[in-house]
């Protein structure tokens, strides 16, 4: 497959979109200006990008409790995301969310889950709602290792499959479920072999080479367009940080400093911005003005959520039922 | 006016969602060929095939689920769980997602969505086929809690139910499943948060949920005989519950039973018991008293089995020391 330069420069441009932001949060996180837990992704950044590439806006996307870089791979603005992390009434739920309950129904981005495989079989009733509706989106599930093991995987796979919806299931394979490895989680090689129960395709690929999941994911996005039902895609990367930001040692406790610098080499930024400059599809330069203009991007959105007020007093019991009247 | 039961008056308020409006299926197992375990479902696959009316694989968590997800892409689902029993397997689509999608994410989506669910003990099914902890779904911010009685109720709360925006829990109890009443042809609805007062009386009110609101209708008809007259309330929604039909009985007798099949404690009648106590409780010229279910797991051995069941008995004790 060819993947034309302007795709690849995308796929650069929202990988930094990502990173910039991971690692704004975690400063803002560390200095005390954002309450609550947040589960950063860096590291992780092709798998959300090469996914999200192959979608079309108003497919539909559910995600995880590390979330962020779906919402922004499928089009989330960080003002309205800094907001949400603020806790503030801009924020994209009002402040109701926080970081574990990301939504943007106007993007098709349906919810992040604070519940660790609870998108699962969610996403395959959005998908059988597709196929109901005779309409021709797609759904695409992001879900960690650790879902994999999770009842909700079986049940939702098995369900997807049964009904030929076109939900596309992505195993964010960061190797760890918090401090679990997955030698300890579970006793296969590849967690996509487990397709096969459900007679879908199933595919184990590099989730640190963006241009390998976003081929990957296109026959799966296609595949499913075009009525042929669901697929697994087993991205394997690597979270660069401990499973929620102030984890203590940063996740150093159950793993060691050589394993997570070996991961950074395989860093999946690192590795398409020097493949395109080595191929004068983009300068040095040019990647120092993206980086730069995100870096400003996320200024404007501090400045956003500070300047923006808490939710009302009365907020607290907005929203728990629709009035009916 | 003619009779039908209560199963078929769920079954042509079915039939007449799916009718009118394209958007409505049902989902569950064995509620197709089969009709569902208690025949709610019946023939509704000949009329709107297996497209929209579907047999499930055996997988709770998905049935709720996927049904949460259908309700997201734009559907009107109407999910058949086939015990209440067999939620505690799904209970994190319940309580998690089902019930507060609406509210962690602003207010941006919703899940217009029935999960019809059978409660109650009858016919020796033991602990795990009998149970009726629906209170528990009264304790989740988020949800509907519908508990119909009669058909009459039965088929104008489903049709509330499935054009209700929030997500609903449509507890159907089975001691009534095959009872008769009178269902208008024509179709209706009947709103949240609206008690009916099915028996007027002076001296004692007895709020009473499902099979025990036929118990203390009858136990009412007895009573009258020794001079006790009682009116009997049945909230027939629990969440939202209509407080102000209930305590105007209570204003107006003094006395009150709290009739739930449920494990009295922590349940509905506990509940009802706290607000009346709260609020209203310089009108009461006795205790209130809570009839239920023992705080045992639901036996199996026939003779264990009806001491467990609430009733009309255990209405007797209660009214005699009430009185």
């Amino acid at each position: 497959m060819q993947i034309d330069n302007e795709t690849k420069i995308r796929m650069l441009k929202e990988m930094l979109k990502i990173r910039s932001f991971e690692e704004k949060i975690q400063e803002l996180y560390h200095a005390g200006y954002i309450p609550g837990s947040m589960h950063l992704s860096t590291g992780q950044e092709a798998v959300p990008v090469g996914v999200c590439l192959n979608l079309l806006k108003s497919d539909y996307l559910l995600s995880s409790h590390r979330g962020h870089g779906h919402v922004l791979a499928k089009g989330g603005e960080y003002k309205y995301m800094m907001a949400e992390l603020y806790g503030k009434k801009t924020g994209y739920c009002g402040g109701k969310g926080g970081s574990m309950h990301f939504a943007n129904v106007k993007i098709g981005v349906l919810g992040t889950n604070g519940i660790v495989g609870g998108g699962i079989c969610i996403a395959a009733g959005v998908g059988f709602s597709i196929k109901y509706q005779k309409s021709e989106k797609v759904t695409v599930c992001f879900f960690g290792d650790g879902a994999a093991n999770t009842g909700a995987f079986h049940e939702g796979l098995n369900f997807a499959a049964v009904l030929k919806a076109p939900v596309v299931f992505i195993i964010e394979n960061n190797q760890y479920a918090i401090s679990v490895p997955r030698k300890l989680s579970d006793c296969v090689e590849d967690l996509s072999i487990r397709a096969a129960g459900y007679n879908m395709p199933g595919v184990t690929v590099d989730g640190n080479d963006v241009m390998a999941v976003y081929e990957t994911a296109k026959t799966a996005v296609e595949r499913a367009r075009s009525g042929g039902g669901p697929a697994l895609i087993e991205c394997r990367t690597y979270r660069w940080h401990g499973h929620h930001a102030g984890e203590p040692k940063d996740g150093l406790v159950y793993r060691s400093q050589e394993e997570i610098d070996s991961w950074k080499e395989k860093c999946p930024i690192k590795r398409l911005r020097e493949a395109l400059i080595a191929g004068n599809i983009i300068t040095e330069k040019e990647v120092d003005t993206l980086e730069k203009e995100f870096q400003q991007e996320l200024e404007r959105a501090i400045d956003f959520a500070e300047k923006s007020p808490y939710p009302d007093a009365e907020a607290l019991y907005e929203n728990v039922y629709i009035d009916e009247g | 006016m003619r009779q039908i039961t209560f199963r078929e008056a769920l079954n042509e308020s079915l039939r007449y969602n799916m009718r009118n409006d394209d958007r409505v299926f049902c989902w569950g197992e064995d509620i197709g060929v089969l009709g569902g375990a208690f025949g709610v479902t019946a023939g509704l696959i000949n009329e709107f095939g297996p497209g929209r009316v579907i047999d499930t694989p055996l997988s709770e968590i998905a049935i709720v689920g996927a049904g949460i997800g259908a309700a997201l892409g734009g559907l009107r689902p109407v999910v058949e769980i086939m015990y209440i029993d067999f939620t505690p397997g799904c209970m994190d689509m319940i309580i998690n997602q089902m019930a507060k999608i609406h509210y962690m994410f602003g207010g941006q989506s919703k899940v217009p969505m029935v999960l019809r669910i059978v409660t109650g003990a009858m016919g020796e099914n033991a602990a795990q086929h009998s149970q009726s902890f629906y209170s528990f779904f009264v304790h989740t911010p988020g949800l509907i809690v519908v508990t119909p009685t009669t058909p009459y109720d039965a088929k104008g709360l489903l049709n509330t139910s499935i054009a209700s925006e929030n997500p609903v829990i449509f507890v159907e109890n089975k001691r009534t499943v095959n009872i008769k009443g009178e269902v208008p042809e024509e179709n209706y609805t009947i709103p949240f948060g609206n008690a009916d007062v099915k028996r007027q009386g002076e001296d004692l009110t007895i709020v009473a949920t499902q099979a025990l609101v036929y118990d203390a209708l009858k136990v009412a008809e007895e009573m009258e005989k020794e001079g006790v007259s009682i009116e009997v309330v049945d909230p027939r929604t629990l969440k939202p519950l209509d407080k102000e039909t209930i305590f105007n009985s209570v204003r107006k007798t003094g006395r009150l039973i709290v009739a739930d099949e449920g494990c009295i404690h922590c349940g509905i009648a506990s509940e009802i018991s706290a607000l009346v106590a709260q609020e209203i409780i310089e009108y009461l010229d006795a205790p209130v008293i809570r009839v239920g279910s023992p705080d045992t797991p639901c036996p199996f051995s026939p003779p264990l089995e009806k001491a467990y069941i609430p009733g009309k008995q255990e209405l007797r004790e209660a009214i005699a020391k009430i009185m």
